[in-house]
């Protein structure tokens, strides 16, 4: 036990001795939670669209008001010509095309439809078909106001049947902001870079310099040597955690519903697997270059796409689903938007709790074995 | 000159030669990255899994149900039974929107009142949760319009719709989010590789201090830099190669446009990673402090920043400034121009300029502080 706690204070110093280091390690965590606080952002709005009005009476012109008006919606220009259009939405200055017919405003005084064109600068498809479901609603709003317009002219109930109307309720997160899931989920994010990367650093550091040979011939036990080498590591992920949660709170009010407690207890249990994972890759690795290749691109990038941090399980292909199981930030990307969003505790969430102890358990104790083997 | 840079540019293919392990990752996980991001990556919403709480079980709110589960945007879980169960579908994630229909659906229907659908839906993933009232508001608006159309027709009296809507989407007609993603992969699997390694195996030189035997033989500074760069330059643009092809099998993306331009911009993109690898050199010291560098510089601003998957109109205006950091946001607009919509060069000339800028921009710096950190030593 000595022993360990001396290496532990050994592996502070050396963090002492290497201020830039400790530095970007203790301020990066704020400076990307700023960054994706404020940039990580889905909410489409300011969606830039230019208007071909061939009609220009003063019902299109209210029609056009309703989507500057909607808030969603910035005109970038006026165009004169399909030609004009096109070259707009191809240079992408543009995501949406308003082309509004000739015979708009006679076909509305006849009772007719009139036809509305709306072109979509469709690459990026997310943001198109949430602003197509904006240009939906406007549409529709207006329509209901011209039919209850037509009414009082004609003096005859035109829509005298019931009808139904959808009447949203949006739980945990009432202004749908990308940013309330978004943060969050970078707890999970930085807890695994400083866990999982820096270890395997420190270790094949050692090993590059040479120093671990000198290690190896002091009577230090290989355990003792795993054990001095991955607690400051916890302590230092732990710390971050703390870190972020106090930054969510203050920068972006966001604060913890649920047990404050119950996600430092969760956070330890995955940092055992991020620990084991870092051991391994330190395992199969010589140089600290392939260490950092393998950290980012075998474990990093899988682990940070497919745990749902930014992207939803739930839109992903059925196989790819499969393998999100095996991957631990996925249970502690759950712990945490539970305890923080929606105030959940143990009493929900011990599954996954449980599933991180296990897997931490069993990916630390066989990278412990596979790292003691390669030491002798 | 030329046949110094050649000589370091051999010198260090052959040490990359020898470094099996690193070759492969730079070559094969690039390809792997694109396979599973191609696939994972996707905000497209289909088959939302909802629980509908239903309080009238009447054949019109059975209609109302069928009209939901026809399209394939719903998949029903569960049959809701009680009031207090709600809580239970949203807080375990069972659904991710409970439907509740009013017990005086058909009443108020029928005797041409208003009525109202709830949906309760899961916010904590905001942008899903949009997509999802979007399908909402639709489905309820359709069913409403279907209901009324026929009591109408019972009466005699045509329905009037005003507007006819009719949305073109164009470039991606299936507003599928892989097509869009694909060239942000391309371009930040690049920037990755080139960054990172150029700046690691010249500062690992340093570290090495093998970095000092080359100072003193006659190689200048200029040609030591560019003669490490080539091979990854050279490595870069193959993977580029791979990883097209990939994606075009994969996935279909082709390039609509032109893909001669498509390389030269690819190489200038290069350059200007390279150039950014060789700064992150100058200012570090040891292999760990570039790397940690590297990645704050590249991989964040790449993956964040840069539009590849969050629209940076919709950021805050002094985050759009900080954009500009980021050589992946001029590229990107390259690479979506020539391989979505197929453009000329007319699109955007203007992208590749501050591509230029950030290069100069980069170069010269980094020599300032060269020869300062020179002087100093």
């Amino acid at each position: 036990m000595k022993t360990i706690f001396r290496f532990v204070i050994k592996e502070f110093q050396q963090f002492k001795r290497d201020p830039k280091m400790f530095g970007i390690n203790l301020i990066a965590p704020v400076i990307q939670l700023i960054f994706l606080g404020y940039a990580a952002n889905l909410d489409v709005e300011n969606i830039k669209m230019v208007v071909f009005d061939q009609n220009r009476t003063s019902i299109s012109r209210e029609f056009i008001n309703r989507f500057t008006s909607s808030g969603y919606f910035e005109i970038v220009d006026y165009v004169q010509s399909y030609k004009e259009l096109e070259k707009t939405l191809n240079q992408a200055d543009a995501i949406l095309g308003l082309v509004i017919s000739r015979d708009f405003e006679k076909k509305i005084e006849r009772n007719e439809p009139s036809e509305l064109q709306a072109i979509f600068e469709g690459s990026d498809g997310n943001q198109a078909s949430i602003a197509a479901g904006y240009v939906q609603s406007i549409v529709f709003g207006f329509s209901e106001d011209i039919i209850a317009d037509y009414t009082d002219h004609s003096g005859r109930k035109i829509s005298p049947a019931g009808n139904l109307k959808a009447e949203v309720r949006v739980w945990y997160n009432p202004d749908m902001k990308t940013r309330n899931y978004m943060v969050p989920g970078i707890v999970g994010l930085l807890v695994s870079v400083i866990t999982l990367l820096l270890t395997s650093l420190a270790v094949v550091k050692e090993k590059e310099i040479g120093t671990m040979e000198q290690l190896i011939v002091t009577p230090i036990k290989p355990y003792q040597l795993i054990a001095g080498k991955l607690i400051p590591f916890t302590v230092l992920g732990l710390l971050s955690v703390i870190i972020v949660l106090l930054a969510m709170r203050i920068i972006f009010n966001i604060p913890v519903k649920g047990s404050e407690l119950f996600l430092l207890l969760s956070s330890f249990f995955y940092i055992l697997s991020t620990l084991g994972l870092g051991l391994f890759i330190s395992t199969i690795s010589k140089t600290q270059q392939q260490a950092m290749m393998i950290a980012i691109f075998a474990v990093m990038m899988p682990m940070i796409f497919l745990s749902g941090f930014a992207f939803p399980i739930e839109n992903m292909p059925e196989i790819i689903q499969y393998i999100s199981y095996v991957i631990p930030l996925k249970y502690f990307n759950i712990i945490i938007r539970g305890v923080i969003l929606k105030g959940l505790g143990f009493a929900d969430l011990w599954i996954n709790a449980l599933i991180l102890l296990l897997m931490g358990a069993v990916i630390l104790f066989f990278s412990a074995v596979r790292f003691k083997s390669r030491l002798e | 000159m030329l046949h110094r840079i050649y000589a370091i540019a051999k010198k260090e293919f052959r040490q990359l030669k020898r470094d099996k392990r690193l070759l492969f990752v730079i070559f094969l996980f690039p390809v792997m990255l694109l396979v599973m991001f191609g696939y994972a990556v996707n905000f497209d919403v289909k088959h939302v899994k909802i629980a509908i709480y239903d309080q009238e079980k009447s054949s019109l709110s059975r209609d109302f149900i069928n009209s939901l589960l026809q399209s394939e945007y719903f998949d029903l879980v569960d049959m809701v039974t009680s009031e207090g169960e709600i809580n239970k579908y949203l807080d375990e994630k069972l659904a991710q929107c409970v439907i509740v229909i009013p017990n005086d659906l058909s009443e108020k229907l029928y005797s041409n009142r208003e009525v109202k659908i709830q949906y309760l839906i899961d916010g904590v993933d905001g942008n899903t949760a949009n997509i999802i009232s979007n399908y909402a508001n639709l489905a309820t608006i359709t069913f409403s319009q279907k209901f009324s159309g026929e009591i109408l027709a019972v009466k005699g009296v045509k329905q009037y719709k005003p507007i006819k809507l009719d949305p073109q989407f164009w470039f991606n007609p299936e507003l599928k989010t892989s097509k869009f993603l694909v060239p942000g992969l391309i371009a930040m699997i690049l920037i990755v590789t080139a960054v990172i390694s150029v700046a690691l195996s010249l500062v690992k030189e340093k570290e090495r201090g093998t970095i000092e035997q080359i100072n003193v033989s006659p190689l200048s500074s200029l040609e030591l830099i560019l003669g490490k760069s080539l091979p990854f330059v050279l490595i870069a643009l193959i993977n580029a190669g791979i990883i097209l092809i990939a994606s075009y099998f994969l996935f279909g993306s082709e390039v609509k446009g032109s893909l001669l331009l498509l390389f030269l911009t690819t190489l200038v993109f290069l350059i200007a990673s390279t150039s950014l690898g060789i700064f992150i050199s100058i200012v570090s010291d040891s292999q760990q402090v570039a790397f940690t560098f590297a990645t704050f510089i590249s991989l964040l601003p790449s993956f964040i920043l840069s539009g590849f998957i969050f629209p940076i109109d919709s950021m805050p205006v002094a985050v759009q400034i900080i954009t500009n950091i980021s050589p992946v946001k001029f590229f990107l607009k390259i690479l979506r121009a020539i391989m979505l919509r197929g453009v000329g060069i007319e699109a955007y000339w203007d992208q590749l300029i501050y591509l230029g800028i950030f290069i100069t921009v980069l170069l010269v710096l980094g020599t300032i502080i060269n020869k300062r950190k020179s002087q100093s030593a």
